[in-house]
């Protein structure tokens, strides 16, 4: 039955944090039965506060294929992390 | 208050009787029914409708909990939880009728569960307002529960009914045969009604008229027809029920039974 069904991908978002992250995925048929099942499995021991639930097919992901031309170029620019930078005296908080 | 028949005792004491009696039936049909629901743990239709029943199971034997402990306090004997769920016979369990109902197939489970958390949804309900404030505490903790519950059950009550045509042809069959077990929810008997006149629980026409209401805007939703009133009043409350709890009490009791006292 649960084959039928299509696949969810589930993300919560916990008390203390901010944004949802992804924990994993429920099949469902349709996205009210997706929250169902998603509560059932991953909140069971006060994971979260909030969910969502998106269809896994309506997620567009990039190709590991081009992981190289997409991620490598990054590799030596390691000036784009701002601890690179070396921080004036006179700035206290930044 | 038509106690006919009955030895007239000193009023506190039979009052202590009455409340017992109440918060107990409250217990057992929590227990009786979450006991059912985890016989499917293993056998249900997907992985995660598997997980999602047992959670509703888990919800109701913490209810019992709370009701049994509370019941046996008001008893006065010694009897704590453990005592009451597990070394009584079925004719001292006071469940209702319906919570007793073999699971049959999925929707059959989802059909009884949907009349009795919409039975729930109005006694809890009701129960905030309760004199008895330990009472009227559980029953906001099983509120939040029933939501859930009831959420759950009119959810796929809807997929079935307004499903495909063996789907509603189903269900709308479970519906017929599990209805007349509805005649004994609010059917007070001389325990309501003296616990209605301490205040303690509410008087049952608001919750009766209220459940039909929900009974059938969630039938309309599944495209389900509600069956005709059923006259046999029911008495699982009373202790008489129907074969099939002494078979599920004789699986649930057996280790306590067998080993009493076993602890692991």
């Amino acid at each position: 039955m649960s084959s039928d069904w299509p696949l969810f991908e589930v993300f919560i978002r916990s008390r203390s944090g901010l944004e949802h992250k992804h924990v994993g995925s429920v099949h469902a048929a349709d996205a009210r039965m997706a929250i169902e099942h998603a509560r059932d499995v991953y909140t069971r021991r006060q994971e979260g506060v909030s969910l969502w639930v998106v269809r896994s097919a309506d997620i567009v992901a990039s190709d590991p294929e081009e992981a190289d031309a997409l991620f490598e170029p990054a590799r030596d620019k390691v000036y784009r992390h701002p601890t690179f930078y070396a921080i004036p005296e006179e700035v206290k908080n930044l | 208050m038509s106690a006919a028949g009955a030895a007239p005792q000193q009023p506190e004491a039979s009052s202590r009787a009455a409340h017992f009696r109440y918060v107990l039936r409250l217990g057992d049909t929590s227990l009786v029914l979450g006991q059912r629901l985890g016989e499917w743990v293993g056998h249900a239709p997907a992985l995660e409708e598997d997980l999602g029943l047992a959670n509703l199971a888990l919800d109701l034997i913490g209810q019992a909990r709370l009701f049994l402990t509370y019941a046996g306090e008001l008893e006065g004997r010694g009897r704590d939880e453990d005592a009451l769920a597990f070394l009584r016979d079925a004719p001292e369990f006071t469940n209702l009728t319906l919570a007793e109902q073999p699971n049959g197939d999925f929707g059959h489970t989802v059909v009884r569960q949907w009349l009795i958390d919409c039975w729930q949804l109005e006694i809890y309900e009701a129960l905030l307002a309760s004199t008895d404030a330990r009472l009227a505490a559980i029953a906001a903790k099983a509120l939040k529960e029933t939501r859930y519950h009831h959420r759950f059950s009119s959810g796929w009550l809807m997929r079935l009914g307004d499903g495909t045509d063996e789907s509603h042809a189903r269900v709308q069959r479970s519906l017929d045969s599990l209805w007349r077990f509805t005649s004994e929810l609010f059917a007070p008997d001389d325990v309501d009604e003296r616990m209605r006149a301490a205040g303690i629980a509410p008087a049952l026409a608001e919750p009766s008229s209220r459940w039909s209401s929900r009974v059938d805007e969630d039938l309309a939703a599944a495209t389900l027809v509600r069956p005709a009133a059923a006259p046999y009043p029911w008495h699982g409350r009373r202790g008489v029920h129907t074969e099939h709890l002494s078979h599920m009490l004789s699986e649930m009791q057996h280790l306590q039974r067998t080993y009493p006292g076993a602890r692991w």
